[in-house]
């Protein structure tokens, strides 16, 4: 079993090195072209970790690539080539995941935490002045300032 | 035989690190001195076992004896001798053992330099110190054993993933190593501290000395694997917020909090708790980096093993550890009682605002990380947190925290004076902003974003420099004898900042204003990118030690100024038989070209796959990580951290 995962991970591995296919066609019209790299970006190498289809040497990552610059040449716009893309493998092949009402917790994340945040520093500031002020001197204590002003008195 | 008096060594270091954890520890608390004394050479001890464990393993795979499992599936007799070095470390069960090995070299020098330590606090420190070893050792011993022997054994390895086969990599681990388990020391204390009960201006300054130990480290190590990604993975990316690579920059932005809070509980005696707790986290992040990349539960380029008994064991490891140290946190925190009062605008307070941006930041990597996860086991569904999400998230929280930072080193203790604040940096501000916006036309527009990056990167470097040109009083009379008279301490932050500065410069640089081309190219074919006109030359065989490779060459020149030669390589490693690629880059002040020669066109030989990329300002980036890391080590040697001064502090 470790052998074959690590088999695996060998051959994740190799198709992570960089893409350089040599035998795939570039889109005759520079700004389509443009517009499918700036497409394959947004998507997902289904086989490697994090890593976008353009920057990808997997054959997965080829045949979507290719997918891309069809789809532009039948003239889909942006959105119909990623939905496309989301009714074939879901929303995992976005790497950014969609704000919807699943992922609203994860996109709010930064902000929620930051305002908790804040709220305890402010509670926290507030009762430690209350504290501060309203705690009277115990008798013990009176009496120890008191001794300590005399001495200091008589010095 | 060698191999085996490793492993005996090492079921030694265990039992001393049973005994180093109790014994000592019910001493400290029942104040019998015999027991106490136990604690010491034990950590000596366990050091002394732990190498020569380490040093059996190395030996193992310098002679290439194969009939150790772990040599035999990570090594190869044709293998330069540095690799066969770094292999060690390079697979799941060397890399446990060499943490072990850091853990103790940690625990036998807080044994050293903390002996004048108040007594008791010493001992629990050492006693908790060899607390997490044993959890490691019994984890070595009973999932992970580097030591066994396999028979019939091969006559020869399985190799090293070639990837792993390069300088960088071979000192990156230990470095991210240094950085991991050094927080296990301020963990140590802080658990220490707890139990005593008693947290002061003493103990901040015992901390922060191995707090800045391991941020160096750390920011070191991190920093080398991101340039390692960045040569040698060839599509001239950096930082992939791969689960990984969040595994380490978690802990790195808490120990960092850290080092900023243990600076107000040294100067203002507040913030304890939180300083404590800071403590433990990062350190809890760094076993969780660990279980993140060691169980396999996330998937990734650095999960050497992948065994689910290993994972249950670091599991209950890590709830035992982080359980254990927040339960005694829970009952022991309000015993520390906040001192110094202090106003919403003080240095206290951007301190806070830092400590809670820079929180708040971790949490969301590690939200961002373990989200699909979380995702995938409450509803089945599949999701990817890929870059974009982590790149938007960080930069919402890190734009205000480098706008404090500005502000921060000029503002005084206790209550500053708002306005006077804001007519003192003014100016700065708008020079920032001028500089940015000069620039940003410059390098002909581009987006927004990138403007924003500027201004904040600028105004870092600039209000740095304003508040210690201020604090040297630049221009009075005598500024250089003041300059030479500052306090190390404050000349690291100056440095510390400074390099954040620089390194931020750099990414909005190589973020934003870089350009990328692929082309299929024929031997004289020319290409101008970023500046640079790049001609094809031809290309060559080589036979390297253990791959074959073909070796394009490339001129590049700009402004037809002098032509640079620039050879990139395409490896194919023959144990285990993989294609790689090695860069060419070109590295200048005001950018890298970086080149990466792919595969031949089946069809006719002499066209090739050809990656261009240029990088404006990617030499920033290392430079300025560079200038943080000497601020750390100057902070570092200050005298009231040199181990030496602590003869003064009684407590």
């Amino acid at each position: 079993m470790r052998n074959l995962l690590s088999l695996i991970f060998l051959v994740m591995l190799s198709v992570s090195a960089a893409a350089v296919g040599v035998d795939e066609k570039r889109l005759d019209d520079p700004t389509q072209e443009a517009r499918a790299q700036e497409i394959m970006k947004q998507i997902r190498c289904l086989v490697c970790q994090n890593q976008s289809i353009v920057d990808s040497d997997a054959a997965l990552a080829r045949d979507l690539r290719i997918i891309v610059r069809e789809r532009i040449i039948a003239g889909d716009n942006d959105e119909q080539i990623l939905g496309y893309m989301t009714s074939r493998y879901g929303d995992w092949v976005l790497l950014k995941p969609p704000f919807d009402g699943a992922t609203i917790v994860l996109w709010l994340s930064p902000l929620l935490l930051l305002m908790v945040g804040f709220y305890v520093i402010y509670r926290n500031q507030k009762l430690r002045k209350s504290n501060v002020s309203s705690e009277p001197l115990t008798s013990e204590e009176k009496q120890r300032l008191e001794q300590l002003l005399n001495n200091e008195g008589r010095k | 035989m060698i191999v085996e008096i490793g492993h005996f060594a090492l079921i030694l270091a265990c039992l001393l690190s049973l005994i180093q954890s109790t014994f000592p520890l019910y001493g400290s608390l029942k104040g019998k001195g015999r027991l106490m004394a136990i604690a010491a050479p034990a950590a000596y001890g366990q050091f002394l076992f732990v190498t020569i464990s380490f040093a059996a393993l190395m030996y193992a795979f310098v002679v290439s004896d194969f009939s150790v499992a772990n040599v035999a599936r990570n090594s190869h007799t044709l293998k330069p001798m540095l690799y066969k070095i770094s292999a060690t470390w390079g697979n799941h069960e060397g890399s446990i053992l060499f943490w072990t090995f850091i853990l103790s070299l940690y625990g036998a020098l807080v044994a050293f330099f903390g002996r004048k330590l108040p007594r008791t606090f010493y001992v629990k420190v050492l006693a908790i110190q060899a607390l997490v070893g044993l959890g490691f050792y019994l984890f070595l011993l009973l999932t992970s054993n580097p030591f066994e022997r396999i028979y019939p054994f091969p006559m020869e390895g399985n190799g090293l993933n070639p990837l792993l086969q390069d300088p960088g990599l071979a000192f990156h681990p230990p470095l991210l190593y240094m950085g991991y388990v050094g927080l296990s020391v301020t963990f140590s204390f802080a658990v220490g501290a707890l139990i005593e009960g008693r947290v002061d201006a003493a103990w901040a300054r015992w901390v922060r000395p191995w707090t800045l130990l391991a941020w160096c480290f750390l920011t070191a190590g991190i920093t080398l694997g991101s340039w390692w990604a960045y040569y040698e993975l060839g599509w001239g990316g950096w930082w992939f917020w791969d689960p990984v690579e969040n595994a380490s920059f978690m802990p790195w932005l808490v120990a960092t909090g850290l080092l900023h809070s243990a600076i107000v509980v040294e100067k203002r005696d507040t913030l304890k708790a939180w300083t404590i707790l800071l403590a433990i986290i990062a350190f809890s992040f760094s076993l969780l980096g660990t279980f993140i990349v060691r169980s396999g539960v996330l998937t990734s380029v650095h999960a050497f093993a992948t065994d689910p008994e290993r994972g249950v064991f670091i599991l209950m490891f890590l709830f035992i550890v982080i359980g254990g140290s927040l339960l005694l946190f829970a009952l022991r925190a309000d015993k520390l009682q906040p001192g110094g009062l202090f106003a919403p605008i003080s240095r206290e307070s951007m301190l806070v605002i830092n400590n809670l941006l820079l929180s708040v930041a971790a949490l969301v990597v590690m939200f961002g990380t373990l989200y699909p996860l979380l995702r995938d086991a409450l509803t089945g569904e599949k999701i990817t947190v890929g870059p974009p999400f982590f790149n938007l998230a960080f930069g919402f929280l890190m734009i205000p925290l480098i706008l404090v930072m500005g502000l921060g080193p000029s503002t005084s203790w206790k209550r500053a004076d708002l306005m006077g604040l804001a007519s003192r940096l003014k100016f700065v501000f708008a020079a920032s902003l001028l500089m940015a916006i000069a620039v940003f036309y410059a390098a002909g527009g581009g987006e927004i974003m990138a403007g924003i990056w500027l201004a904040v990167g600028l105004w870092l470097l600039l209000s740095t420099l304003y508040e210690w040109a201020e604090r040297v009083k630049l221009f009075k009379s005598g500024a250089l004898a003041r300059i030479l008279r500052q306090p190390r301490a404050s000349i690291g932050m100056s440095f510390g900042h400074l390099g954040l500065a620089i390194a931020v410069l750099g990414m909005a640089g190589t973020s934003y204003w870089g350009a990328e081309k692929q082309e299929i190219m024929s031997y004289g074919d020319k290409v101008s990118i970023g500046g640079y006109d790049v001609t094809f030359e031809n290309t060559d065989g080589v036979i390297g030690p253990n791959y074959t490779a073909v070796r394009a060459t490339f001129s590049a020149s700009r402004d037809g100024g002098k032509p640079q030669i620039l050879k990139p390589e395409a490896r194919v490693y023959l144990t285990p038989p993989m294609p790689t690629t090695e860069a060419a880059i070109l590295s200048r002040f005001t950018g890298d070209l970086f080149v990466v020669i792919g595969e031949a066109n089946n069809r006719a030989y002499d066209q090739w796959a050809v990656r261009l990329y240029h990088k404006p300002l990617q030499v920033w980036l290392w430079g300025g990580v560079a200038v943080m890391v000497l601020g750390g080590l100057i902070s570092l040697s200050d005298r009231r951290f040199r181990m030496g001064a602590l003869k003064g502090a009684k407590k």
